[in-house]
């Protein structure tokens, strides 16, 4: 074959040898466009599969862990949690509100595909700063198609977070989060089983729109971006909710044997996938598939990444059923093959067979990579970072209104206010700061759900970004009182076939593993994204963690903000002079560098079970993770969340570290509690026996934010907390000024 | 007192209201699809919101013509209590059971937030058993909701006190910085002439449980039930 024809479809000299080798033959363009697919780094995990191996998978909830549609947890009740994250990096910047929208529109079948209905989305968002127009443009399109398409549907955006810096100009990230409910007894796989049951396709009919997605995926950037708008699919809302309660109503009848999703690759990998999990063949009619436009090759059906399309195995006998119920819910319906024994995909156009392929040549025999390692060589040159150089403001209180305004740190109303993230009535923490929680019907208990990760951690070190990324995720969970019980991830990188982001994702990847292995989280589920890389410029280091924990009883949730006055402001765990990668930093003195915040999973573990438990024993009546912008930023946070602007008046111990470091630094492990004066011993002793540091730092009083310095009169910060809320609030919504502004007397 | 819960190709608040009636009034409840022409002899009709048709065309646009409409028609002409909420009040515009149409926010994107309303009139079976000039907090979630009509209708609103509700600050004040969306004089809600028929934007099927320590939608559902003479749990 031609050897341009091989290279356009990404597959290198030797993967095309490879192929030949397989197949005793050349393949035919289709064939060769089946394994351009089904080999693409998107859906083969070539870089990645060795080093995802060190994650631990199993535990005693897990009902279903990597390798389905989606994981699944028991949540007790005889239900299961089903979650999972995904990116959709590369078709939000060629194309921010699509792109967006088929991300939500993906990782939603994924979670219905395995008969769950899906109650929750959350996001994990990266761009450029917003003084630039184009980074604007993109988070304006981005939030646009999330809210377009999760609104639409029904599922509340009931949580996520975002980060901005310029690493992510050429490369914003758009990661999206779903968990979904269904009965422990009634999950449903991707595997099609039984010789001679009938492959049916429904939903939405094939275009011409996202060929060669998965491809396009598995490269980076360069100027041709608007020439790859065509690869981004286009979103159908409506039809995925009509595909949705069709697909839940199929399942509940029992009506299908399997059921998978056709995202990326489409109908490629759908039908290989099912036959290959169910180790038996699939031979499917081309002609028969439901098409929007005429003169489709079947090259062009089978690579089309239309939305909104399942593919399901019948059950014997069952067939006319699924059929009448797509028929019901105005859904395109079609018997489009049979289930073999070949162990071969076979396809057929007007009789013809156009492409005859092994299943495990495009499955279990694509390649796997141990790519090539090397520690980078900007490592030292970023770590290296004299504080004796750097001034502290005179001002710390202006210089936490600074910080306190940066998009990272400031309130994302202006985004979360265009998802709808109430309907279905069970979302009990709002979006704003930290985990959502939302209650399952039906039971007492309430999941919690976090999203997090730090790309700025993970350049500087990336063993530490790993690790603290499920950290955070895992104390937010604590801290609204659930227990971690599963959780998901999506290692978002830049070009693996560089050695130095090999070495980053590989530590990485190690990171995560010995956190998880550690605070005994199993990882069910998860996606790579790599190429994020523009002019061979690549991202950070960017691995986000989607957690989801359980709370028995939903009344005992607890939020961040600060309660009543007259309550004790206590800090567990410890301050130490870390500055390392932080907001501050990055803010005040536009430097990124040094050594992020060291992190002890011994001293992490104990926090979380202490903190925990003092939440069920009804000690604890606010509680807040210490994380970006460190101490100063959380008691802001706390006393902004409080509702009535409750103030702080913080007495911090005389500590032989810079002031600066002091209230700002980013130091791991550390939560600020509240609790009634009555019970401060009650918590004194749980942490003297935990082993848990712990201090208490001030009181609940007034309308104004205090804090100062043991022993010195002369405050460091000294605010009116309505004045911090209202900069707070307004600074992500002052970069997109000029419009007609909303009225905000309303609000509430 | 039996409810209809109308079920258009991309309702998606339906859930939510059949979970009040149900399980927090303890009424009987049916979905009716919206390919039904019977009403099953139910005492009241609930339009949920959602995205029927996908919003496609203008919200409520295509609903409008399907065949449970018509049902839906002649139960409001007989008297029978219709409350439409969010795409509900779009599709009771669409259909003429209530005047004026919506347009898109002024900011023009979705918004989602808790806002107060204050109660005009006591005077519709969903509004019966809260006092005139009340203040109401309950969650809007809407792209749409804009509410607009020509000067003629506007007075023939205000001279029949068919405005219902209208967005309010805290303490009840009309302003245009306490109305979120733009809508013609802070109108958030709207009856028919008969005030049997009410088009409301804001859910109050949201907040009924207090999750958020909110229950003042559960007021229009007592309402309608106490109309009746049934006492709600």
């Amino acid at each position: 074959m031609d050897k341009e024809v091989i290279e356009q479809h990404g597959l290198s000299q030797e993967e095309y040898q490879k192929i030949l080798a397989l197949l005793g033959r050349e393949p035919n363009r289709l064939e060769l466009g089946l394994f351009s697919v089904m080999w693409s780094e998107h859906c083969s995990y070539k870089s990645s599969r060795v080093h995802l191996r060190k994650l631990p998978t199993t535990g005693e909830r897990v009902v279903q862990g990597p390798g389905e549609n989606a994981g699944a947890v028991d949540i007790g009740d005889g239900l299961v949690a089903v979650f999972k994250i995904e990116s959709h990096n590369h078709p939000s910047f060629i194309e921010p509100y699509q792109g967006a929208a088929t991300g939500v529109g993906g990782i939603l079948r994924d979670i219905f595909t395995m008969g769950a209905r899906p109650i929750a989305l959350l996001n994990s968002l990266r761009f450029g700063p917003l003084e630039s127009p184009k980074n604007r443009y993109l988070l304006e399109g981005v939030v646009a198609g999330i809210a377009g398409y999760g609104n639409c549907m029904g599922i509340p955006t009931v949580g996520g977070e975002i980060y901005f810096n310029e690493i992510y100009n050429q490369n914003p990230l758009v990661n999206v989060f779903c968990l979904g409910i269904a009965k422990k007894d009634r999950l449903f796989r991707a595997s099609a089983s039984g010789v001679g049951n009938t492959v049916i396709y429904i939903g939405s009919k094939t275009g011409r729109d996202g060929i060669h997605g998965a491809t396009m995926a598995s490269e980076g950037f360069d100027d041709s971006i608007e020439a790859r708008r065509p690869t981004v699919q286009v979103g159908d809302p409506f039809t995925e909710k009509l595909l949705l309660e069709a697909c839940l109503e199929i399942m509940e009848r029992e009506l299908v044997v399997g059921i998978q999703d056709m995202g990326a690759a489409g109908l490629t990998s759908s039908s290989v996938e099912m036959a290959g999990r169910g180790g038996t063949g699939i031979e499917l009619e081309i002609n028969r598939v439901p098409r929007r436009e005429e003169g489709m090759t079947p090259y062009e059906v089978m690579l089309s990444e239309s939305q909104e399309r399942m593919l399901l195995v019948a059950k014997p006998g069952r067939e006319d059923e699924i059929l009448s119920v797509c028929a019901r819910w105005d859904l395109a319906a079609a018997v489009i093959g049979r289930v073999t024994d070949s162990r071969r995909v076979v396809l057929i156009e007007e009789g013809r067979i156009v492409a005859d392929l092994p299943i495990p040549a495009l499955t279990d025999d694509a390649p796997v990579y141990e790519r090539p390692m090397e520690t980078p060589a900007y490592l030292d040159s970023i770590q290296g970072i004299n504080l004796d150089l750097i001034p502290q403001p005179k001002d710390l209180g202006d210089a936490l209104m600074a910080v306190l305004v940066s998009p990272t740190i400031a309130s994302k109303r202006w985004v979360y206010q265009q998802y709808d993230y109430m309907v279905r009535t069970n979302t009990v923490v709002r979006p704003g700061l930290e985990a959502a929680v939302v209650r399952i019907k039906g039971t007492r208990k309430a999941l919690v759900l976090s999203v997090d990760g730090n790309g700025a951690y993970g350049i500087l070190n990336p063993y530490r970004g790993g690790v603290i990324a499920v950290c955070e995720a895992a104390r937010n969970i604590v801290c609204a009182g659930g227990r971690p019980i599963g959780l998901t991830d999506c290692l978002n990188f830049g070009n693996p076939e560089r050695p130095d982001v090999m070495w980053q994702f590989a530590l990485s990847v190690e990171g995560i593993a010995d956190a998880c292995r550690q605070l005994e989280i199993p990882v069910v589920s998860g996606n790579v994204s790599f190429y994020n890389e523009t002019h061979g410029l690549g991202i950070y280091p960017t691995p986000i963690i989607g957690m989801v924990g359980l709370i028995e009883d939903a009344d005992r949730v607890v939020r961040p903000g600060f309660k009543d006055a007259g309550d004790r402001i206590v800090l567990l765990g410890e301050t130490k002079e870390e500055l390392g990668g932080s907001e501050y930093l990055k803010q005040i003195h536009s430097r990124e560098g040094g050594f992020p915040p060291l992190l002890d999973l011994a001293v992490e573990k104990a926090l979380h079970k202490c903190c925990l438990d003092a939440i069920e024993a009804g000690i604890i009546k606010s509680a807040h993770d210490c994380s970006e912008g460190g101490l100063a930023v959380t008691l802001a946070e706390a006393a902004i969340l409080s509702g009535p602007s409750l103030g702080a008046t913080v007495v911090l111990p005389d500590l032989p570290i810079r002031m600066d470091a002091h209230l700002f630094g980013e130091t791991q492990s550390r939560i600020i509690v509240t609790v009634e004066e009555a019970r401060l011993m009650e918590l004194e002793r749980r942490c003297a026996q935990e082993g848990v540091p712990m201090a208490v730092i001030g009181r609940v009083e007034g309308d104004r934010l205090t804090i100062r310095i043991e022993g010195q009169d002369r405050p460091l910060i000294d605010r009116p907390v309505e004045a911090v809320r209202t900069a707070w609030d307004g600074a992500i919504e002052s970069y997109f000024e000029g419009r007609k502004k909303e009225g905000h007397d309303g609000d509430v | 007192m039996r409810f209809g819960i109308l079920v258009f190709p991309g309702s998606n608040c339906d859930h939510d209201c059949y979970h009040v009636i149900k399980h927090l009034l303890g009424q009987p409840a049916d979905f009716i699809w919206h390919k039904e022409t019977d009403l099953r002899g139910v005492d009241a009709v609930i339009i949920p919101g959602g995205f029927s048709y996908g919003d496609y065309l203008r919200t409520g646009a295509i609903a409008q013509y399907s065949p449970v409409m018509k049902s839906v028609r002649d139960f409001a002409r007989a008297g029978g209590p219709v409350l439409g909420i969010c795409n509900g009040f779009q599709i009771l515009l669409e259909a003429g059971l209530l005047p004026g149409a919506m347009l898109r926010n002024r900011s023009l994107k979705f918004i989602c937030k808790d806002v107060f309303v204050r109660v005009e009139t006591a005077e519709t079976p969903f509004t019966a058993a809260i006092a005139s000039g009340r203040v109401l907090k309950l969650p809007i979630a809407h792209a749409e909701g804009n509410y607009y009509a020509d000067p003629e209708t506007l007075r023939e609103l205000q001279e029949n006190r068919q405005v219902v509700f209208r967005y309010c600050t805290k303490e009840g004040r009309i302003s245009d910085e306490a109305n979120p969306n733009g809508s013609l004089d802070s109108i958030a809600g709207i009856c028919n002439r008969s005030r049997n028929v009410l088009g409301v934007m804001p859910h109050p099927e949201r907040c009924t449980e207090g999750l958020d320590g909110n229950t003042d939608g559960r007021l229009f559902f007592q309402s309608v039930l106490e109309q009746s003479g049934i006492q709600s749990r």
